[in-house]
């Protein structure tokens, strides 16, 4: 089976990128090899990604720089947070 | 406790349920924030949340918020999807032997919330929708408890 990451978007990515949730096959072996897979396809978005307080979890745990993608992961991208 | 919810929920019945029984707690402090409309303002408020991550993220919050203070208790209940101006959004509740530790708890969860928990608020106007991001008064209030 070929590997595959799914990729959610949260908040105003969500309305950048046009899409919540997407499957990315073959799946990028890194963060950083999914963030350049994504600046060739929606420059727009891969900025918004870089763009200061969003934050990326990696199967549901925040990530710390770059992290290594297992083949099913879920990665999130989330923009800052408001609640309340 | 931690509880997201889709619907409307009853603030007194939740306030009850968790003051009952408490013989050894002195004070439970309860903040309710509400959907807030204003004239040609905000129409629908729209929470989004990462179903999983978030509740374990203020979880955790609360759980370290508990040990920081001395609580005996602490729970959330927050919105999410569309709320209408007037409806709860979120339900803060503490409980301590004295007021100082349940009153400050409480206040601390809520800049916790306002601007760390990962919750998307989206306001729906008349010109249009736009995403909330924490205020500077929101990000200087969460530094009171660095």
């Amino acid at each position: 089976m070929t590997p595959v990451v799914r990729v959610l978007l949260f908040g105003r990515l969500r309305d950048v990128a046009g899409w919540r949730e997407r499957i990315y096959r073959p799946a990028p072996e890194s963060l950083s090899a999914l963030r350049a897979m994504i600046a060739t396809e929606d420059a727009a978005l891969a900025a918004a990604l870089e763009s200061p307080g969003v934050r990326a979890a990696v199967d549901q745990v925040l990530a710390q720089g770059d992290a290594v993608l297992r083949s099913g992961a879920e990665v999130a991208f989330m923009p800052p947070m408001s609640g309340g | 406790m931690i509880r997201l919810v889709s619907e409307s929920f009853d603030p007194g019945a939740e306030l009850n349920r968790f003051s009952r029984g408490r013989t050894v707690t002195g004070a439970v402090v309860s903040f309710l924030g509400l959907a807030r409309g204003e004239s040609g303002q905000a129409v629908a408020l729209e929470l989004e949340a990462y179903p999983g991550f978030t509740e374990s993220e203020i979880a955790a919050f609360v759980d370290a918020a508990i040990d920081r203070f001395g609580l005996q208790d602490a729970a959330v209940i927050h919105r999410v999807g569309p709320i209408p101006p007037g409806e709860p959004i979120v339900l803060v509740l503490t409980a301590a032997p004295h007021r100082r530790e349940a009153f400050e708890g409480c206040d601390c969860l809520m800049d916790y919330l306002k601007s760390r928990a990962p919750l998307w608020k989206k306001e729906h106007g008349a010109d249009g929708s736009r995403w909330v991001e924490p205020t500077a008064r929101d990000l200087s209030d969460i530094e009171r408890w660095a």
